[in-house]
């Protein structure tokens, strides 16, 4: 497995994403309060870029009619057909044993690290001041 | 020989011959209101009583209504088939009179002459309690009057009443047959509060027939979709004289969009699929395909060998002969379909009441 340096995490504020290239792969970046999750960009379903999808929380009732919004910010909905994921696993909510969508592990990691290897990092330019995002695959 | 012997006929249809038979039933007021205002006929305008389809030709007797007599429908159905319980379901224009008030005197008045000519004359009868849809509180009312009469195994209204029937206007109603463990029948019908067609109205019968499906659908996804079998985790519907063949496009169909827009009934947890395999069951008769293989193969996109009721419609004309059940379908899956399933659907007929 190797580890992509694909960002600089200043790029990716909380709440937002970026959808980079790794290894010929595209792969959405996710910030959630400051932890980073990677997904590809290819909804299991039928294929659509599911990192282009409305990042929103997880609708929820327990009885009928009660509606209700939790885990604010950590679902992503598919442009194409609506399907829901869980950001930081790639979970699907409505076929969870059998829908997954390809996640990645993805951290954080001081440039003063990164500089040192073995990270690739084809694109990036890296000082040892910042922080930065690395995927690894 | 009968060539179905045991089975359980899920739906029949006795035919209140005239509003004579109704009258000693009601009240003064009732009574006077029916003779003086000439009220008569009563019949359902989805099932004209003269119309081919209504009555199969041999069992059409020379003068009168047909199926208006509990011992010719005995010779005629129930010894031929082999039948051991069947459930009547009258189809009464009364039922569904724009009077709530008139509409439940004649459900009342209904449910008591099939026990008479019916329940109490034959011990293979069983029957569905008829109740006005226009008013869950009289409905409710009505059921509450016949429940621990365990002859009555169902509560059967029409299938398009004047609303989507998973609305809360409706829980009454749903919460009464889930107390009583009484299936909700919803048999083809309508009270013609609404176009028969979701386009408006239709010129010809034809077009409402074949459509009518569309109205089951309708029914179906709002109770999925306002959660009624999760309000009402007991309740079960059957759907009479639906078809079938519509069934695992209608599924698929669920599931589908059920999965990209299900945050807009977040409460719905499970599969529309789940839910109508647990709740939801069909009388087989129309099936609606047109040979064996089809038959089988909607069979097996339905998955599940519960969900089929055997059903003769009679003397609706659905088929000839004694050939109730279409080809193509298993032994087992047949055998299911004749008692198994009609048992676990109304638990009443497990118990041998007097």
């Amino acid at each position: 497995m190797r580890r992509y340096v694909v960002a600089r995490a200043a790029e990716i504020p909380p709440g937002t994403r970026k959808v980079v290239t790794v290894a010929g792969r595209p792969i959405g970046i996710f910030n959630l309060d400051g932890e980073f999750y990677g997904l590809l960009n290819r909804c299991p379903h039928q294929g659509g870029s599911l990192c282009d999808g409305l990042i929103t929380g997880l609708a929820v009732g327990d009885r009928p009619g009660e509606f209700r919004m939790i885990r604010k910010g950590e679902m992503l909905r598919c442009p194409w057909h609506g399907w829901e994921f869980d950001i930081r696993t790639g979970q699907s909510w409505c076929e969870p044993a059998k829908v997954r969508a390809r996640a990645y592990p993805t951290e954080l990691a001081a440039g003063a690290e990164v500089v040192k290897g073995p990270y690739v990092a084809e694109t990036v330019p890296v000082t040892v001041e910042e922080q930065y995002v690395v995927v690894a695959l | 020989m009968s060539r179905y012997r045991g089975a359980i006929d899920c739906d029949i249809h006795p035919t209140v011959p005239g509003i004579e038979v109704l009258l000693p039933y009601m009240d003064d007021y009732w009574q006077e209101a029916f003779v003086s205002r000439g009220i008569d006929g009563l019949e359902m305008a989805s099932y004209p009583p003269g119309a081919p389809i209504a009555c199969r030709a041999d069992w059409r007797p020379a003068t009168g209504r047909p199926a208006a007599d509990a011992a010719i429908i005995a010779r005629q159905s129930l010894d031929v088939m082999g039948t051991a319980f069947a459930i009547c379901n009258p189809l009464t224009g009364g039922q569904v009179a724009v009077s709530e008030a008139m509409g439940a005197a004649v459900c009342r008045a209904v449910n008591d002459w099939i026990t008479k000519e019916f329940l109490d004359k034959d011990a293979r009868f069983r029957a569905s309690i008829i109740v006005p849809p226009q008013s869950p509180e009289l409905a409710v009312e009505e059921i509450e009057r016949r429940a621990s009469d365990r002859r009555f195994v169902q509560v059967m209204i029409p299938v398009a009443v004047e609303m989507m029937l998973g609305r809360r206007y409706y829980w009454p109603l749903l919460a009464a047959c889930e107390k009583h463990g009484l299936p909700l029948g919803l048999h083809a019908g309508s009270l013609h509060r609404y176009p028969t067609t979701s386009n408006g109205w239709s010129s010809h019968y034809i077009q409402d027939y074949v459509s009518h499906s569309q109205t089951f659908e309708d029914q179906l996804l709002s109770l999925i979709h306002e959660g009624a079998f999760m309000k009402f985790p007991g309740l079960r519907v059957v759907l009479i004289e639906s078809g079938v063949s519509w069934l695992p496009g209608f599924i698929w169909r669920a599931i589908k969009t059920w999965r990209g827009v299900r945050a807009e009934v977040p409460y719905i947890k499970r599969s529309p699929a789940e839910i109508v395999r647990e709740h939801v069951r069909l009388t087989a008769q129309p099936f609606d395909a047109p040979d064996a293989e089809a038959v089988m193969r909607i069979a097996e996109m339905i998955d599940s060998d519960e969900m089929l009721l055997f059903a003769t419609d009679y003397p609706h004309w659905q088929f000839e002969g004694d050939r109730a059940v279409p080809d193509g379908l298993s032994a087992p899956y047949v055998a299911k379909m004749l008692v198994d399933n009609p048992i676990a659907t109304y638990p009443r007929l497990k118990e041998n009441p007097t």
